[in-house]
């Protein structure tokens, strides 16, 4: 199983990044064959649609599990139809937010946070 | 002649400054700050015409799309995306640039239209007033303001600009031979005024400042216009009178007092942006 993260740095001892779309990187943690993968995130600059260009992007790594803050309503929409499921988080460590989604401790996110339009010019 | 009136830094009077001087100039007013729009609250000209504003979005035809995601690949925008057998459109960040129709091979992207807010024209004071309105919730105001300042008429035209120095002030001064910059002595008016100060430079058209809420002292605003050699314009003081006539939505021009400050503004205006 594919578990992506968006993170502040490329190591699990860097931290979670609430934000999806703007966040740095993505580390795509494989359960199976413990390889971690990181990618920069490309909606990061995008002028528009930031949640979406980084949707597009998980969704090309077949991922199984995204862990974040909040998805925006974009991201979600994507997310959703594409039978990703991700969970909400705090901006905690990797490795412990790796950690609470083993356990079970993570909630589900079952709807978009709000849109942010900010960088749309 | 096109006076861009654009200010970095918002509230510090852009309106106050374009809808007074239009009337001490008998020029016409055109509002480009589409996302809110307020000079009409002042001119409150009698509207005569109404134009809807159009933008293109794709239309994929599910029965020729293979989902092969060429379309999904080539937007700049993030307009489309890929899900499992399926492409996605947001809409709303559609620039209908066309690059998804021409890379599709199976024909299966045509080209629709639809409604993103309108242009409005009126007499208002005597003189000719428009204003762009962009929908709400819609997130790209450059096709209202191109639409609105595509056809502008001889004369002396004021257009008073969006603030902030993004793609909408860019578009709305390339319709500029001369532009105005509105700023205020403090510290968020100086650092936004400098950045409109460096867009402005970009277009090599003739430009001056003018002071709001003018201290009467040699501020920052003063000092920093000595320093890089840019002219300014003129002062409106500051004023407790001045706040309550805009705040009750008079118009400035109609006090004698404010009459004599935006008539000299707009002599100062004419010698430093260099038209007779």
């Amino acid at each position: 199983m594919k578990i992506a993260i968006s993170a502040t740095g490329k190591t699990t001892e860097d931290s979670l990044d609430k934000r999806f779309g703007r966040c740095e990187y993505f580390q795509i943690h494989d359960t199976e064959s413990e390889e971690v993968k990181v990618l920069e995130n490309k909606g990061q600059n995008s002028s528009g649609g930031a949640g979406i260009e980084a949707s597009n992007q998980l969704i090309d790594e077949n991922i199984d599990v995204i862990i974040t803050g909040n998805l925006g309503p974009n991201a979600f929409e994507l997310i959703e139809k594409s039978g990703i499921e991700a969970y909400k988080c705090e901006n905690i460590g990797i490795s412990s937010a790796l950690e609470k989604y083993k356990n079970g401790e993570l909630e589900e996110i079952k709807m978009s946070g709000p849109a942010h339009h900010g960088g749309s010019h | 002649m096109n006076i861009a009136v654009l200010s970095g830094k918002g509230g510090t009077g852009k309106t106050t400054v374009s809808t007074n001087l239009a009337l001490s100039l008998k020029a016409n007013y055109i509002d480009c700050d589409v996302e809110e729009p307020n000079g009409f609250l002042f001119l409150k000209p009698n509207v005569y015409t109404e134009e809807k504003v159009m933008v293109e979005y794709p239309v994929i035809d599910d029965n020729k799309c293979t989902a092969c995601g060429a379309c999904v690949n080539v937007c700049e925008f993030n307009a489309l995306a890929k899900v499992k057998d399926d492409i996605i459109l947001f809409q709303k960040l559609c620039h209908g640039c066309g690059a998804c129709e021409i890379v599709c091979k199976y024909d299966a992207i045509t080209y629709d239209k639809r409604e993103i807010g309108k242009i409005e024209k009126g007499i208002g004071r005597g003189i000719n007033c428009s204003r762009g309105i962009l929908n709400i919730s819609e997130p790209m105001a450059v096709p209202v303001i191109r639409e609105l300042l595509k056809n502008l008429s001889e004369g002396i035209n004021l257009i008073d600009c969006p603030p902030g120095t993004s793609c909408n002030v860019v578009n709305a001064l390339r319709y500029a031979d001369g532009a105005i910059l509105v700023t205020e002595p403090s510290e968020f008016g100086l650092h936004d005024l400098k950045l409109a100060v460096e867009l402005v430079k970009m277009y090599n058209i003739p430009f001056g400042i003018v002071i709001n809420k003018d201290d009467r002292k040699d501020n920052i605003i003063k000092k920093y216009c000595k320093e890089e050699n840019i002219e300014l314009i003129g002062v409106i003081p500051y004023g407790r009178e001045t706040a309550v006539l805009y705040s009750n939505g008079q118009i400035l021009y109609d006090d004698v007092h404010h009459k004599i400050i935006f008539d000299k503004l707009s002599k100062g205006a004419r010698e430093v942006l260099l038209w007779n």
